[in-house]
């Protein structure tokens, strides 16, 4: 089972998530470098945070151009698991392989602090160990976090079930004073209809350990690598 | 010999007539006007020192563990298990006080490139800020909080801690120091001298443009009318290329034919070339027209001192160039040989065939006439000393908690600091909003605690006495969370020089720091002095000696913050509390009166209590602990409430002696914190108060959902909440269409 984690320019989450991966789950590591066509035999591909080429112009719309992303996609088409973090989460929807884009957070501010978040999808790959309306701990850090899409775009989604994380307060209600950025049905995290691309805006690499705060996100991490090993394996 | 130079070009370049007299006597000619472009910004006392560099050397900069003290980029401290921590504070005043967001952007890029120059991965930003009083000041506040953010969070290194004051004095002349704290292998640390005359020096990562020419004297000079005109001379930063640059210094690491890396800050290629150069006591020779720029028909004058941000220097093994290239090329960064390293003592410039400059580099460096101007203090020095208030009668003690905690100077920082990225890289263990931040070193156990403190009222009233509180603050924030102190960076902020009553509080300060340091054994490795911090209008600020501590806590497993954690547990006062009103918050926001002698400061006191502390985190014994500051005992209690969501039930506070009953509750005495506490602990607790001499206090326990002092407060929670959160903050916009639920 290995991890792929892309580094574009600009891209400073990439550690962090190595970390987790390399030293906290003892999984296998790739670092992809953006300029370079191979995945390395991924598993699964990182999109980490960051600002990509410095955000400039548009949060992601530069980074989607890296020769690495035409793999990806290929990857993510022949469903291959794709995961954005936070700025991966802005390229994946400037790249077309989420709907919908993320705008500035209605606070105009940057927000850095901790979320709740309630899990309303336990059957992808990024989820199949978190509890259905399983409450997580996990923190945002970013200033143009605040999900939108168009009324049709928006009423797919819930349709499909293609929201999997929604801001909540600390018993999973998901109350306007949970949405932290102004986000559109307090959509913290979504899936394409195949269920193998994820984005979400918190960072799940954060909340790895007690010691700073929160180990939930290592039931993303976990499913991760229980889906490629059930894959891997059938 | 001839001195024809006229004035205006003197004052282009901020020389004084004797300076420049001088340097021609030391030149043996008259310099050209690129020469004297150069000596003047090298000159300018934000590159020179010439006014403080007498003083700075009262300070200790020796101790165990110090790998590098001053003079270089950063400082270095050994902190075990092969580590070296690396920091720097370094102050972005004048260009702040002009353009608030670009001044505080750009200095926080240029304190991580110090901290990068020195071979280390920035892990920490921390910052001190003073502005005018609210609303006034919002244009200054608000860019420079933005500015901060908006640079750090970007290039991905946490801003982890902070402080911010408001006070009349700093309406003009806002302050912003930036400090930077990293971590490198002490094998890997690197040092920035030119080493090995016909190696080749590199200037990497941004284009050079005209921007910030003069920087470096414009920060030596009073903000006048003028000022205005000066916003060239104000860099704009690019937080994202310095992200490339300081993974492209990273991958530099590997390779050994790197000689020396050295940042480009105020006084641009002269100065870091110079300084180079100086370290090594070689030369320097530099082809401008190698210089790669963003903008055409530049002069070499305007080439050698232009400040163009995200700029380095890189000294390397002549031959080996290629191999550095490719690591900036691999980050889409410039990377031009413009010259070589020489054994003959001399920068010299050229331009293409063409010889524009050629200086000894120990005139430019080295050869400013150190100033020693008149030092007095002013005549009402005394007069603020004294403090007739004793007959005042106290007011309502819980209404007057209410006041302070949202008051702007301690209202809490949570709208500030969540503007701020303070959990990248997953190491903080402690985040901002408590004494200090504690940050994780990965693949260890253990942690290093960072804060940074001062106090200008109390250095206003008494500068020997307010430098001193100031270090001993710092070292108390840091115990606070269970880590001993182990280094001081510091930045002082001082007005003019040149009227005696500021260069006597910069003397009087620099002795308190010295002092305090040295009665705590705290080297001082690193720091920076920002004088000429006033203006025509607002005058000269308060003296704003401002401290950077760094501190080692070995299992991190041991750490303590300042939240109360459970209710029953005992509230306990470390320390004695004296009649300490003078320059107190409570003095200032109920009377609004600066006035009294500052809290008196007794060092073996101060190490007593944080041995206590230490101790006490040692052996488990803590469930919270927190420094007494600003506000007094009451407001450190109502803060440890507010952090934990927990209310105190004690019983009525008896002032004891002449002690005055609001002095119990509001006076600012030192060496005191407010722990918590188990009752299986309690016995072993005062048996270490007994064994380490240090007064220990019962006031309460933690209970309900109220601050309860029988008879004398009684808060709700809650209501204090509102007024604390809210003392910074703007009310909310309405909310925004849109912001849907299910």
């Amino acid at each position: 089972m290995r991890f792929g984690v892309v580094v574009f320019p600009g891209t400073w989450s990439d550690r962090d998530c190595g970390w987790v991966i390399d030293q906290v789950l003892g999984a296998d590591l790739r670092y992809l470098w953006h300029k370079d066509r191979d995945l390395q035999g991924s598993d699964c591909v990182i999109l980490p945070g960051g600002f990509s080429h410095g955000d400039y112009l548009r949060t992601g719309a530069i980074a989607r151009f890296s020769p690495v992303m035409e793999p990806v996609a290929e990857f993510a088409a022949r469903g291959g698991l794709v995961w954005g973090i936070c700025n991966g989460f802005q390229i994946l929807c400037e790249a077309g392989l989420l709907p919908g884009a993320l705008i500035r957070n209605d606070t105009l501010q940057f927000r850095c602090e901790w979320t709740h978040l309630v899990c309303e999808r336990t059957d992808t790959a990024f989820t199949s160990l978190v509890e259905r309306r399983q409450v997580l701990r996990i923190p945002i850090s970013h200033g143009e976090g605040n999900y939108f899409a168009d009324p049709p775009t928006l009423s797919r989604l819930e349709q499909h079930g293609q929201v999997v994380f929604r801001y909540a307060d600390e018993r999973g209600f998901v109350v306007p004073a949970a949405n932290p950025n102004g986000s559109v049905h307090n959509i913290a995290g979504i899936v394409n209809e195949r269920g193998n691309v994820l984005g979400m805006m918190p960072h799940p690499e954060r909340a790895a350990e007690v010691s700073v705060g929160s180990a939930d996100g290592l039931f993303l991490f976990r499913s991760v690598i229980d889906s490629a090993l059930k894959v891997l394996t059938a | 010999m001839p001195v024809a130079v006229p004035d205006r070009k003197l004052k282009e370049v901020a020389l004084s007539r004797d300076e420049y007299r001088t340097l021609v006597d030391k030149l043996g000619r008259e310099p050209n006007d690129i020469e004297l472009g150069m000596v003047g910004v090298l000159w300018s006392e934000h590159c020179s020192y010439k006014t403080s560099k007498a003083l700075l050397r009262r300070l200790p900069s020796q101790g165990d563990g110090v790998l590098q003290g001053p003079g270089e980029n950063a400082g270095a401290v050994d902190v075990g298990e092969g580590w070296a921590v690396v920091f720097k504070v370094e102050s972005h005043n004048h260009p702040s006080a002009i353009e608030p967001y670009q001044g505080a952007a750009t200095g926080v890029g240029g304190i991580l490139r110090d901290v990068i120059a020195m071979g280390a991965r920035p892990i920490a930003l921390l910052d001190s800020l003073r502005f005018g009083p609210l609303p006034a000041a919002a244009h200054h506040f608000d860019g420079v909080v933005a500015g901060i953010g908006g640079y750090g969070n970007c290039i991905g290194v946490p801003t982890v801690a902070g402080e911010v004051y408001f006070e009349d004095c700093y309406a003009q002349n806002p302050l912003v120091n930036a400090m930077c704290v990293g971590l490198v292998r002490a094998d890997r640390l690197k040092r920035a001298r030119a080493e090995g005359a016909g190696n080749s020096l590199l200037l990497v990562g941004a284009q050079t443009g005209r921007d910030g020419i003069h920087g470096a004297s414009f920060a030596s000079l009073d903000l006048d009318e003028d000022a205005e005109e000066r916003r060239p001379a104000v860099q704009v930063g690019n937080p994202f290329l310095e992200k490339c640059l300081l993974e492209a210094c990273m991958d530099l690491a590997a390779l050994p034919s790197v000689v020396a890396i050295q940042d480009l800050g105020a006084a641009g290629l002269t100065s870091s070339v110079a300084e180079a150069a100086g370290r090594a006591g070689s030369g320097a020779l530099i082809d401008v027209a190698k210089v790669p720029r963003r903008e055409t028909g530049m002069t070499p004058y305007e080439v050698m001192l232009s400040e163009s941000q995200e700029r380095m220097l890189i000294v390397v093994e002549r031959g080996r160039e290629a191999e550095v290239i490719n690591v900036f090329q691999t980050w889409d960064l410039e990377a031009a040989v413009i010259g070589e390293v020489t054994d003959d003592g001399l920068l010299t410039v050229r331009n293409g065939e063409q010889a524009a400059a050629s200086l000894p580099v120990e005139l430019l460096t080295e050869g400013a006439p150190p100033r020693r101007p008149e030092s007095r203090p002013r005549p009402e020095q005394a007069t603020i000393l004294s403090l007739d208030f004793m007959r005042r009668e106290p007011p309502d003690l819980s209404r007057t908690l209410k006041r302070l905690l949202g008051s702007p100077n301690l209202a809490s920082r949570r709208s500030i600091f969540r503007q701020y990225d303070h959990m990248l890289g997953a190491a903080t263990l402690v985040p901002p909003g408590g004494d200090a931040a504690l940050l994780r070193i990965k693949g260890t156990r253990r942690a290093l605690a960072m804060t940074i403190d001062g106090n200008g009222r109390y250095c206003e009233l008494d500068p020997y006495v307010g430098a001193q509180i100031a270090v001993a603050e710092a070292a108390r924030n840091l115990a606070a969370v269970g880590a001993r102190p182990l280094a001081v960076t510091d930045c002082l902020n001082f007005g003019n020089p040149d009227r005696p009553e500021v260069f006597w509080q910069l003397e009087e300060a620099v002795a308190g720091i010295a002092a305090a340091c040295r009665a705590f054994g705290l080297p001082v490795v690193s720091g920076n002095v920002s004088l000429y911090n006033e203006s025509e209008a607002g005058g000269a600020i308060y003296p704003t000696p401002i401290i950077g501590m760094v501190g080692l806590l070995e299992d991190y497993t041991k750490r303590v913050d300042a939240a109360f954690k459970e209710d029953g547990d005992f509230v306990l006062m470390i320390g004695a509390s004296g009649n300490d009103l003078g320059g107190s918050e409570y003095l200032k926001v109920v009377f609004g009166q600066v006035a009294g002698r500052p809290p008196a400061i007794d060092l073996a006191a101060e190490k007593a209590v944080r041995e206590f502390v230490l101790a006490a985190a040692q052996a488990g014994l803590l469930h919270s602990a927190h420094d007494c500051a600003e506000g007094g005992m009451l407001a450190a209690v109502a803060e440890c409430c507010l952090l934990g969501g927990l209310g105190v039930r004690c019983p009525e506070l008896r002032a004891e002696g002449d002690l005055r009953l609001d002095s119990a509750f509001f006076g600012e005495s030192q060496a005191r914190f407010i722990i918590s506490a188990g009752s299986r602990a309690m016995p072993d607790l005062q048996a270490l108060a007994r064994r380490q001499h240090v007064e220990f206090d019962l006031l309460g326990n933690v209970h309900g959902d109220r601050i309860v002092f029988e008879g004398q407060v009684d808060v709700d929670l809650g209501e204090l909440r509102d007024g604390w959160e809210r003392g910074l903050v703007p009310p909310p916009p309405p909310s925004p269409e849109g912001r849907g639920t299910i």
